[in-house]
């Protein structure tokens, strides 16, 4: 899909309104707001404790949020409130359109199934029924992500950790969502490894058109990956815009210590 | 095709005491579609500041930066984004990509990004690189490996995929020996003559005054010291 041309008038497919997320008097992550377009990358940075796995976790719907909307543009019913939604439509929803990448593989494996099973699993929580078939389009996605298909029948536990991370991104995106929350994707993987799961997820963006918010806090990574960046500080968005112009000219104190404070290698 | 009125940038240091560095004023310019502006000044003047303001790059702290119907100063991301997918290029001076992705698609990566079929956009990418003497072997390779010089081609090939209606070109001259200076030459004709809107920065005289229609001395936006 690419009728991306001067569409003013396109529905964003996610808008967050003032979403708001405490831990007793503590903040997690305070009036976030943002809309993001089909085919757009967002990056989220900060450093630990900043909130963006908060806020990330808040709007996938895994912790509930105090306040605030996520209205998702549904295929069948347009922007609907996720957090209004029933628990059934949300998991649907985090079945189908919604994909979540954790930062630990095993987080979002099934480790006692096998890579292929992990796979189908998906295909068949959407009405996957023909055994076939689905052993197929399992293949065809370990290809994808680059793990040879004589592997189909071992499990995620004999894999190295960055197959295990290449394989929840192919059980996460086999369904062909349309959004995917991404949790520290490259975090705790060798370079070369990172690189080329950054490559993947570039093509995978381009080629499905896919929409994704990435919480990060490797700056090369968002660099690489994202359209747009947001910069949070104590739960609090301090700065927001194209990636590039927000790490090559940021305007937030905070933004310019993080940024001035990269080691170059 | 591309504006500037009244544009003004300067860097806050907010660690730094919050000192406020003004770098230009009032720049005032305008290049019209198959016109080929030259940026002259001393180094340090604010030539590829300037070009990064127009980009997007670096925000503008006030005027209007219209390139096309958008003024850049003002625009959301994602107008930026499609922007620079639809109409405005940018060769940096550095070469910027995501390591191990072969040097064809790098190229290509612009054409694909506008829906160009991916057969098509490799054969263009090829022939760019030909044209730029790339040899063939290299093509495979993720162009991080390569030297300074096939980088910067690279980087050529890749601003010159898809036919931009406004580019940007930051030094696209320099370290390039006679035969490739002279392709990317007729490169820049070439966009011209298609009715490209360029703005340049060439340190290399005899190349500036071959493509260039008209200068702009930046010196003249830097900020008046009060006496």
């Amino acid at each position: 899909m690419s009728s991306q041309t001067g569409d003013q008038e396109m529905t964003p497919l996610l808008q967050v309104n003032a979403l708001t997320k405490m831990y007793g008097p503590r903040i997690g992550c305070k009036d976030v707001s943002f809309d993001l377009y089909p085919g757009e990358v967002m990056g989220i940075v900060g450093e630990s404790g900043s909130g963006k796995s908060t806020l990330l976790n808040a709007m996938a719907g895994h912790h509930p949020p105090d306040r605030g909307e996520v209205v998702f543009d549904t295929r069948a019913d347009g922007p609907v409130d996720t957090l209004k939604m029933s628990e059934p439509e949300r998991r649907m929803l985090g079945r189908t359109d919604w994909a979540f990448v954790h930062q630990h593989a095993r987080d979002g494996l099934r480790m006692s199934v096998s890579a292929g099973g992990n796979i189908g699993e998906r295909l068949m929580a959407v009405g996957g029924r023909h055994y076939g078939e689905i052993r197929t389009q399992a293949a065809d996605w370990l290809g994808r992500v680059e793990i040879s298909d004589s592997r189909i029948d071992d499990r995620p536990s004999a894999f190295s950790g960055g197959m295990q991370q290449r394989l929840q991104i192919a059980r996460n995106l086999v369904t062909g969502p349309r959004l995917v929350f991404m949790d520290e994707p490259t975090g705790g993987l060798d370079v070369s490894v990172q690189a080329r799961l950054l490559d993947l997820l570039r093509s995978l963006v381009r080629e499905m058109g896919l929409s994704a918010i990435i919480v990060t806090h490797d700056l090369a990574v968002v660099r690489l990956l994202a359209d747009r960046l947001m910069v949070m500080k104590d739960g609090h968005v301090v700065e927001s815009g194209l990636t590039d112009q927000v790490l090559d000219d940021p305007q937030h104190a905070y933004t310019q210590l993080l940024v001035s404070s990269v080691l170059q290698v | 095709m591309i504006e500037l009125e009244n544009v003004s940038k300067s860097f806050t240091l907010h660690n730094q005491g919050s000192a406020v560095i003004p770098v230009m004023e009032r720049v005032n310019l305008a290049v019209a579609a198959g016109e080929c502006v030259g940026l002259v000044g001393a180094s340090g003047a604010g030539k590829s500041t300037l070009m990064r303001v127009i980009y997007g790059n670096y925000l503008a702290a006030s005027g209007r930066v219209m390139v096309g119907d958008l003024d850049v100063a003002q625009a959301e991301p994602r107008q930026i984004i499609a922007l620079r997918r639809d109409t405005l290029g940018y060769v940096s001076q550095f070469l910027r990509v995501v390591p191990r992705v072969a040097a064809l698609d790098v190229v290509a990566e612009p054409l694909l990004a506008v829906g160009t079929p991916i057969e098509a956009a490799r054969d263009k990418a090829a022939s760019l690189l030909a044209e730029l003497n790339i040899p063939e072997r290299l093509w495979s390779l993720s162009p991080t490996t390569f030297s300074g010089g096939e980088q910067q081609r690279v980087n050529i090939a890749r601003g010159f995929a898809y036919d931009y209606p406004a580019l940007l070109l930051d030094e696209p001259t320099a370290s390039l020996d006679a035969k490739n200076r002279a392709t990317v030459l007729r490169l820049i004709e070439g966009a011209k003559a298609r009715g490209a809107a360029i703005i340049g920065i060439f340190h290399d005289e005899a190349a500036r005054d071959q493509v260039c229609d008209s200068f702009i001395d930046v010196s003249a936006f830097s900020p008046q010291v009060a006496a």
